[in-house]
């Protein structure tokens, strides 16, 4: 049984897309990715995931339950860190989290004060006091201290400083390694790149690529520095070029021979060939029409 | 019932402030009857020569010279509009804050039944409204007893149940515009608190217009008339009673299924 499988899942608000036949499956016990710039459809998939939103077409499952019908028994599963943690005013911290963990009817109060205390959070304090980062944390400890099958974070570390974005994804390890479900949204690659084991890639609302997270990186495409002077006219296969104070760089995704004469014409005095990084791929996904 | 008990705790400071300042405000009245009664008579024969403006307050069938009398216009006039307006004000805000102040997302992600959710915050308005009824109802208790005068029950029972129907009813009303707005909804409370206490003067004012009185729950609040017939029009109540569950049912219909 997957974590969550989606089947041609489709939102519109009015006549403005938000998401059209997406196709998602996560396994349980996975690490998946997320990703796709702002406007994508990354909230609209995961409003849809938590029964904020209902789907104009097709369905959605969390753990064989469906969304719409099973919303209750769906929520009783997932633990969910939006991207914008508000709450309401006047409330203290500990009352925040113990009012969530009344709704869920469960007593989280020993795995609050744990995460409160790996994470530095001082639950005397009113959330209105709070900054940005610290009200971060009083949702990351909302969306962990009922110990969920699925844990579903929009943007989670939006707000946290490296520190704690360290402490918050060894957090998220542990739990993943204990078995529960990761559904990590983000628009940062790094996040993805570095913890996840799959990952999808939402642009304009639509699927574009979805698969382990080595396979996603993988390109025909060489990351090519050279310092020096050459000249590239008319080469193919060129692309995100950029001109620095003392050389060129660029994509590369042409023929090696065309390359090389090009730079044995040149007066070159340094070179380097990589892979480019997942950003760099991904930067293509985005730019329609861009391919990896 | 968290969520009855989180609204309550929420709503708190509101409702100390409204309901102690109508029950003080109505004390007050109540407490300055005896100094004013001996120049009633005099009051009560300016009064009846205004025309329409008495006939807009009900005063040219009330006599202030009696506690009654003068209970059912000062004091009425207290409870009605500052209750109307409170029962407006929780009413409008209690499904649309949630979108207004972005918590929303909060609370509708806990595996709670929408429809649980409005009935819980539905039960707090209910709570809060009668709890606030409660105190104002012994406040001008003791307050008459204070003063020395005797306690017309049937008519004073009247009057303070017909004021609670009357914040029911709006605040049923209220309750169904808050499920569709956004912002703006606690406006649109006061707003409609404020113009159905005009209807209802119109309507009294005016012949032509005093179908008006189908629609404004302040006619079956008027003192004149709990007074003289010691009983509510049941006809005007069982249609405020139903413009007050429309409002509920139009919250249950679209809030339960609406994108958040």
């Amino acid at each position: 049984m997957e974590a969550i499988k989606t089947a041609g899942l489709t939102k519109y608000y009015g006549k403005a897309r938000g998401i059209q036949g997406v196709n998602l499956s996560v396994e349980q016990g996975e690490y998946f990715g997320f990703i796709g710039p702002n406007g994508a459809g990354k909230s609209t998939t995961i409003r849809l995931l938590t029964g904020l939103i209902t789907p104009t077409s097709g369905s959605a499952q969390v753990l064989g339950r469906d969304v719409v019908r099973q919303k209750e028994e769906v929520l009783s599963d997932i633990g969910y860190l939006p991207s914008e943690a508000v709450f309401y005013s006047g409330m203290k911290v500990r009352d925040v989290l113990k009012l969530s963990a009344d709704l869920r009817k469960k007593d989280c109060s020993a795995e609050a004060q744990r995460l409160c205390e790996r994470l530095e959070l001082d639950p005397s304090r009113k959330v209105d006091e709070l900054s940005f980062g610290n009200r971060k944390k009083v949702a990351i400890v909302c969306a962990f201290q009922s110990s969920p099958s699925l844990l579903i974070l929009d943007e989670p570390t939006s707000g946290l400083d490296p520190l704690m974005q360290r402490a918050f994804f060894e957090l998220i390890r542990e739990q993943n390694d204990r078995g529960t479900t990761v559904f990590l949204s983000s628009h940062i690659l790094s996040e993805i790149q570095h913890n996840c084991t799959r990952a999808a890639v939402i642009r304009e609302g639509e699927i574009i690529a979805c698969d382990r997270v080595e396979v996603l990186g993988q390109s025909n495409a060489k990351r090519v520095a050279v310092r020096g002077t050459v000249n590239l006219d008319g080469l193919e296969g060129i692309r995100d070029l950029k001109r620095e104070e003392q050389g060129v760089s660029f994509l590369y995704s042409g023929g090696m021979n065309l390359l090389l004469h090009r730079l044995s014409a040149g007066d070159i005095l340094d070179l380097s060939v990589s892979d480019p990084d997942l950003e760099e791929i991904f930067l293509h996904f985005y730019e329609k029409g861009g391919e990896g | 019932m968290t969520i009855v008990k989180h609204e309550l705790r929420q709503g708190k400071i509101s409702f100390l402030v409204w309901t102690l300042a109508i029950a003080f405000l109505l004390a007050v009245c109540v407490v300055l009857f005896p100094e004013m009664k001996g120049e009633m008579d005099g009051v009560t024969k300016i009064f009846s020569s205004m025309g329409s403006f008495t006939a807009a307050f009900g005063m040219d069938r009330l006599n202030f010279g009696t506690l009654i009398g003068y209970y059912a216009i000062e004091c009425g006039n207290v409870l009605g509009l500052g209750g109307a307006f409170y029962a407006a004000l929780t009413g409008a805000g209690m499904l649309s804050k949630e979108q207004r102040d972005r918590t929303a997302e909060f609370l509708f992600t806990h595996p709670v039944k929408r429809v649980r959710i409005i009935t819980e915050k539905l039960l707090a308005i209910l709570i809060q409204i009668t709890a606030m009824n409660l105190i104002i109802y012994i406040t001008a208790l003791v307050s008459i007893r204070m003063v020395g005068e005797t306690i017309p029950w049937t008519e004073f029972n009247l009057l303070h149940l017909a004021y609670y129907l009357l914040q029911l009813e709006l605040a049923g009303i209220c309750f169904g515009i808050s499920a569709f707005m956004k912002r703006g909804s606690a406006g649109a409370g006061m707003g409609l608190a404020a113009l159905t206490y005009f209807l209802a003067l119109i309507a009294n004012i005016a012949k032509p217009a005093s179908f008006l009185k189908y629609i404004t729950p302040f006619s079956y609040c008027s003192g004149a008339d709990i007074v003289s017939d010691r009983s509510l029009n049941t006809g005007l109540v069982a249609v405020g009673m139903a413009l007050g569950a429309a409002g509920i049912l139009a919250a249950y219909l679209n809030y339960s299924r609406k994108d958040l």
